[in-house]
């Protein structure tokens, strides 16, 4: 074969010559699409939008969540609140709250998502479904998810859920006064916590934070330095300068916008 | 044009495609009735939604993406027999790379589809296209398969224009169909030294330029996983194992596949047991670097044991997947290694044995890096289980039978040797056998 590619050079070839010539132009067109395609998708999504998958932190808000965990009785009742708050799907916890035991017994872990600030979700998301809102929140569009599930892959804290089956109605029904985070859900996406962004929007805490009934979650704006549970109000600097405060992973680097204060001091 | 003259092995590579005895409608209805069987379960799991498989917010993927990195694994198979095999001119390959060429482009079409049945929303598979961000791993798997896809398709039509040239030509006046069929795919082929230079060229090209596509491909799908903080799957060998693995079964499935082709069309005389012998031993060396690949991630994880690599490794080791993982060590790792070591056993039938040994290992291999990284808890919460449901077993099974009808359909329409590649090969032996003509049709 290479000999007679030799013996071939220069001769005129008519046939193979437009044929050669009609794919050279299909490569060239065909190079230019996925070119301009690459161009256009990195400009339009991701790449070069400053607030992408790494946070920065000149955001309108930085909403902040910090956890008493000396409070933490593990009665549940935030996770209660939620569910009523955002219409939870059935066997989804979007606030869960896990148990751990040491040395001087149980002890007990809210887990909210972390709305980190290097999320790791919004890093692997495909199509951009996940993604962070002007409120620095970690956010989904349901309509948008293809439910590949990658995000749920990509959480280190289990905090997303599918939607497995078609999500059967609530019938619980609030004041007439009051929206609700989620009413409907959709089959075959992806869902979780939201930082409750319809009642901050109204100054309202989370539902957890006023479901609590032992006070043990602070909620507030990171910029403003300013936390409550209802009730109290916290400085976040004080808070993180004098108390032994934690972030619950520290060391994967996703910079979770949850705090904990330990269960025993 | 004359009398038409038919030389003894374009007769015997023709036959199939004009003959079928009952004993392959029998097997290609089989063969539809388990698609059915799967179409009927993917129905099921449309209405129902995943709920419907055993996957649950743990463990939420399984037999699917299993599935899907193991067929993509399989269409190594023509990159590695082939481009590099044409690229370090290995001649004895000639009989075999039509074979290898198809089984990779179907099994691309197959694992890809698996990703699509595994997607929650498959109704919405253009957002990848209108809102494709090119940071997410899936999007390098979305680009390099199709490239992969779109270059295998290519290079398994190249080297068929010659035959389809013959196919025109030669084929019985009563195939009128098939007459006009390859006529257009032909595109003119009239076998002229510039034609043959200017494809010889075309071929050589893509035979270089589809390696670091394939490379690019198994290597991008394991990101998928590596680039995850999940225990088992945050791993930097990950790129050249799964590589490896892929080259590995894609080996295994050719073995198989020409078995039953040498069998079925009375290809003895083309299939030599050359050509199972150095595919074995090719297999053999994969093997053995599989298994050194198979060594580092797992030692490297035991070694130090941090608390959740041995906790993983328990699951694995002496957990629920225990079975699954010594039986891939021994019986699909250890025991082609063994049986292709032995100098007696490259015979055809236990180079066959060993294929099908190291095929199951692989898809074993496959699931076993998916599911029990899932299974480890990475909260404080117990150990998740997960069951593959009748609904993902029938399109695993669907799958399989899928990709054999693809390699069926084609073995009917095309000849599964390439006439042209092997009668270049014969005529440049010193000495040639005297082909006896015969004239068909």
């Amino acid at each position: 074969m290479d000999g007679m590619d030799q013996a071939d050079e220069g001769k005129v070839l008519r046939e193979g010559e437009s044929r050669r010539e009609f794919l050279q132009k299909g490569v060239l067109a065909g190079g230019a699409i996925i070119g301009g395609y690459l161009l256009l998708g990195s400009s339009l999504h991701g790449l070069g939008s400053p607030d992408g998958a790494s946070g920065t932190p000149s955001r309108k808000r930085r909403w902040t969540m910090l956890i008493d965990l000396r409070r933490c009785d593990g009665c549940g009742k935030c996770t209660d609140a939620c569910r009523l708050e955002h219409n939870v799907p059935d066997g989804q916890e979007w606030m869960k709250v896990y148990t751990r035991t040491d040395n001087d017994g149980e002890f007990f872990l809210p887990r909210p998502c972390m709305h980190c600030e290097n999320a790791p979700c919004i890093k692997v998301c495909p199509v951009n479904a996940t993604f962070r809102n002007e409120d620095g929140l970690v956010v989904i569009d349901e309509q948008r998810c293809i439910g590949c599930r990658y995000c749920m892959a990509a959480c280190p804290y289990d905090a997303r859920y599918f939607n497995w089956s078609e999500p059967v109605e609530g019938d619980e029904i609030l004041s007439p006064t009051h929206e609700r985070g989620h009413e409907d859900h959709l089959r075959g996406v992806v869902e979780k916590c939201m930082f409750c962004a319809h009642r901050t929007a109204e100054g309202r805490l989370p539902a957890c934070v006023a479901g609590c009934p032992m006070k043990a979650i602070y909620f507030g704006d990171a910029n403003e330095d300013f936390l409550s549970n209802g009730p109290e109000k916290i400085r976040l600097s004080t808070v993180l300068a004098t108390q032994e405060a934690f972030r619950w992973k520290e060391e994967l680097g996703t910079e979770p916008r949850v705090y904990y204060l330990p269960a025993r001091r | 044009m004359g009398k038409i003259v038919v030389t003894a092995l374009e007769k015997r590579l023709m036959l199939p495609l004009v003959r079928s005895g009952r004993g392959f409608w029998i097997f290609a209805a089989a063969l539809v009735a388990i698609i059915g069987w799967g179409a009927y379960a993917y129905s099921v799991q449309l209405r129902e939604g995943l709920v419907v498989t055993g996957m649950r917010d743990r463990i939420f993927w399984g037999l699917y993406v299993s599935t899907f990195v193991f067929f993509i694994g399989i269409s190594h198979a023509g990159t590695l027999v082939s481009a590099i095999l044409r690229v370090t001119h290995a001649e004895w390959r000639k009989p075999i790379t039509r074979l290898a060429e198809a089984i990779t482009a179907f099994a691309l079409v197959v694992g890809a589809t698996m990703v699509i049945i595994d997607l929650g929303r498959p109704d919405r598979l253009q957002n990848v296209l209108l809102y494709g961000r090119i940071e997410s791993p899936i999007l390098w798997d979305f680009i390099s398969i199709s490239f992969y896809l779109a270059g295998s398709l290519l290079y398994l039509y190249l080297p068929l224009i010659p035959d389809l040239g013959t196919l025109r030509d030669k084929m019985p006046r009563r195939a009128r169909i098939r007459r006009w069929l390859y006529s257009r795919l032909a595109a003119r082929w009239r076998d002229t030294p510039e034609q043959r230079a200017h494809l010889g060229r075309a071929i050589a090209v893509m035979a270089v330029l589809i390696i670091p596509v394939a490379v690019s491909v198994h290597t991008v799908v394991s990101w998928i996983f590596g680039m995850t903080l999940r225990v088992g799957w945050q791993s930097t060998i990950f790129g050249p194992y799964f590589v490896v693995g892929a080259i590995f079964s894609g080996i295994a499935t050719i073995i198989i596949v020409m078995a039953a082709v040498r069998r079925l069309f009375h290809l003895e005389k083309q299939i030599l047991p050359v050509h199972f012998r150095n595919l074995g031993l090719m297999l053999l060396a994969l093997d053995i670097a599989l298994m050194y690949f198979t060594l580092s991630e797992y030692l490297t994880a035991s070694y130090m044991g941090t608390s959740r690599d041995a906790f993983w490794l328990s699951l694995l080791a002496s957990g629920p997947y225990a079975p699954m993982f010594w039986g891939m060590v021994f019986g699909g790792f250890l025991a082609p290694a063994l049986i292709l070591s032995i100098t007696r056993a490259r015979m055809v039938r236990w180079t066959v044995i060993a294929a099908v040994l190291a095929n199951v290992g692989m898809w074993f291999e496959r699931y076993l890096i998916i599911v029990p990284s899932m299974a480890a808890p990475q909260m404080p919460t117990e150990v998740a289980t997960y069951w593959p449901t009748w609904v993902e077993w029938s399109i695993l099974a669907a799958a399989v039978a899928g990709f054999t009808l693809l390699l069926v359909i084609f073995s009917k329409l095309f000849p599964v040797v390439s006439i042209w590649e092997v009668q270049e090969h014969v005529s440049a032996l010193p000495k040639t056998v005297p082909a006896t003509q015969e004239a068909i049709g």
